[in-house]
């Protein structure tokens, strides 16, 4: 990371948030990537309910005194795959198989991280991120996995799409139904361990979703949310990361407000744009 | 000589229904019914609110298992086909349920996406035919608009287009024109008739509206859980039932049947 040190300005400038940049630009990129093809599943809450049961992993890595990370992903691997397992076979609603996970993940988590006695401030930096204080080597992590979760996303993406939008054609047409719904939890339950450190498990899931909503709303085709998705989402975290360096602020929470004012924002304009375009259709 | 007769007619069997029947638990929804598609047919399925039809039709495309009887796909268990591609699938919808825009083109490139290989990336030939398949029903201009910013009727023309884009061999469509406006009628008519003409696809066609194909049928199924009728449409029509002058007369027709 030296050879930024000289490179970058104020707020930058310093090493640590160096680091809280480039970790925070890759969740910038693949968050909003996943959230697209999430939002259009209409799961918007998964990464929300996968952060929960990732939670639970935490308190049992604490527990068993191996990696808290380490034990959040396989945690949350297998609680994605639960949750998708219930909704493909329609004995729970996408929406209440979430629940189900959901709730149970949290207070499993909160069981377990008090029997390890580890209710302190690093719980905290799980829960709501702390992208300051990351390390050379989770540094190292995050662009593995993020650059994994990537090309994964690139390379399934026209499948993925055909799947999330209409799942009885897909199966019909011969495509892998199964395997791309399992894909993508296992994707939501990875992004959501990458991310942990930069905005926290109970806010990953608003920087999956929160640049969607804006991108959906000034893109026309399915590409284009994509990329304004991430235009977004790495703007709210390069934002966020400054405005919580110059004013003090919690970085997670600051992330995720600035992309939800960037909704509000791009809703506000929208809606005033939308009257004066039919105005001028309705001229011609 | 015979052996080679039923092999040939075995190879030109797209799709058959044998004896099947069908629940949702104790409601007997399909009994004892029997239906084929050969290559180069146009065959209409008709019946009556209720009568079973979109049920049969998931059924020949294994979203349902029979309770009873045995269906086959291009010879095999529907499960077991290894080009899933040859088929195209309308699936009843007036508008596509979206969150996130997409477009056209992008709806209609998913078809080629089995006849591909999900995995592989599209090549030019996969365009052109996306292509082709849009100017086949008449969307050719509008390939970059969002789907969800056209008509009903241009709506469905999209969908149509995504299953014309693969290729099929098996056409199965389900009320693929209720709603739809004159012009998107004959647009579907003629590309369906270029499909059977040209490429000699088996069309199975589920629609109470079949004014706009009546004279390309070459055969008619009546259900209503069971098999009433399976014949052409010259049969149905000396039964008193028309199918082309008055638009009107096989959906009270079909009422009459409840």
């Amino acid at each position: 990371m030296r050879w930024m040190v000289a490179a970058l300005p104020y707020p930058f400038e310093l090493g640590f948030m160096q680091r809280a940049l480039v970790a925070g630009v890759v969740v910038g990129i693949f968050a909003p990537m996943i959230g697209t093809f999430v939002v259009q599943k209409r799961m918007s809450l998964i990464g929300d309910g996968i952060g929960h049961i990732a939670f639970a992993g935490v308190g049992a890595g604490i527990v068993a005194g191996v990696s808290p990370v380490g034990a959040a992903l396989v945690v949350a691997v297998l609680g994605a795959l639960g949750i998708e397992w219930l909704r493909s076979r329609r004995t729970a609603s996408g929406d209440l198989a979430l629940a189900l996970f959901f709730y149970s993940g949290i207070a499993a988590g909160v069981v377990l991280v008090s029997l390890g006695g580890a209710f302190n401030a690093t719980v905290l930096t799980y829960l709501f991120g702390q992208p300051l204080t990351v390390s050379d080597s989770e540094i190292g992590v995050i662009l593995v996995l993020g650059a994994a979760i990537v090309a994964v996303m690139l390379v399934v993406r026209r499948t993925l799409f055909a799947v999330v939008t209409d799942e009885d054609w897909s199966r019909v047409a011969g495509l892998p139904v199964g395997r791309m719904n399992s894909l993508l939890a296992v994707v939501v339950a990875v992004a959501v361990v990458a991310a942990m450190r930069i905005v926290g498990i109970l806010l990953i899931a608003a920087l999956m979703v929160l640049p969607v909503a804006s991108g959906q709303l000034l893109a026309r085709s399915f590409r284009g949310t994509l990329w304004w998705s991430v235009a977004i989402g790495v703007a709210s975290v390069v934002a966020g990361l400054a405005a919580s360096r110059i004013w003090g602020l919690a970085p997670g929470g600051t992330i995720v407000l600035i992309s939800a004012a960037v909704f509000a924002v791009v809703a506000v304009i929208k809606r005033a744009a939308v009257p004066k375009l039919q105005a001028e259709g309705a001229g011609l | 000589m015979a052996a080679i007769e039923r092999a040939r007619a075995v190879e030109t069997m797209l799709v058959e229904a044998k004896s099947v029947s069908f629940a949702y638990g104790r409601q007997a929804i399909l009994e004892d019914v029997d239906l084929e598609v050969r290559a180069g047919e146009f065959v209409a399925l008709v019946g009556p609110n209720g009568s079973g039809k979109s049920t049969l039709l998931r059924l020949l495309l294994g979203l349902l298992t029979p309770s009873r009887g045995t269906v086959r796909l291009f010879g095999v268990e529907p499960e077991r086909v290894p080009d899933r591609g040859r088929v195209g699938y309308v699936p009843q919808r007036p508008v596509l349920d979206s969150e996130v825009p997409a477009t056209v083109e992008e709806i209609v490139t998913a078809g080629r996406l089995a006849r591909r290989g999900w995995w592989l990336p599209l090549r030019r030939e996969d365009r052109e035919q996306v292509g082709h398949a849009l100017q086949s029903v008449g969307l050719g201009d509008l390939a970059r608009m969002p789907l969800n910013e056209l008509s009903g009727g241009q709506q469905q023309r999209a969908f149509i287009a995504r299953a014309f884009a693969g290729e099929p061999d098996l056409l199965v469509l389900d009320e693929p024109i209720a709603g739809v406006d004159a012009e998107s009628q004959r647009r579907f008519r003629d590309s369906l008739t270029h499909l059977i003409g040209e490429h000699g696809a088996g069309v199975l066609l589920v629609s109470h509206e079949l004014s706009a194909v009546a004279s390309n049928l070459d055969r008619i199924v009546v259900l209503k859980r069971r098999i009433l009728f399976d014949g052409p449409p010259s049969e149905l029509a000396a039964s008193g039932v028309s199918l082309g002058v008055h638009q009107e007369d096989l959906p009270l027709w079909l009422e009459g049947l409840r």
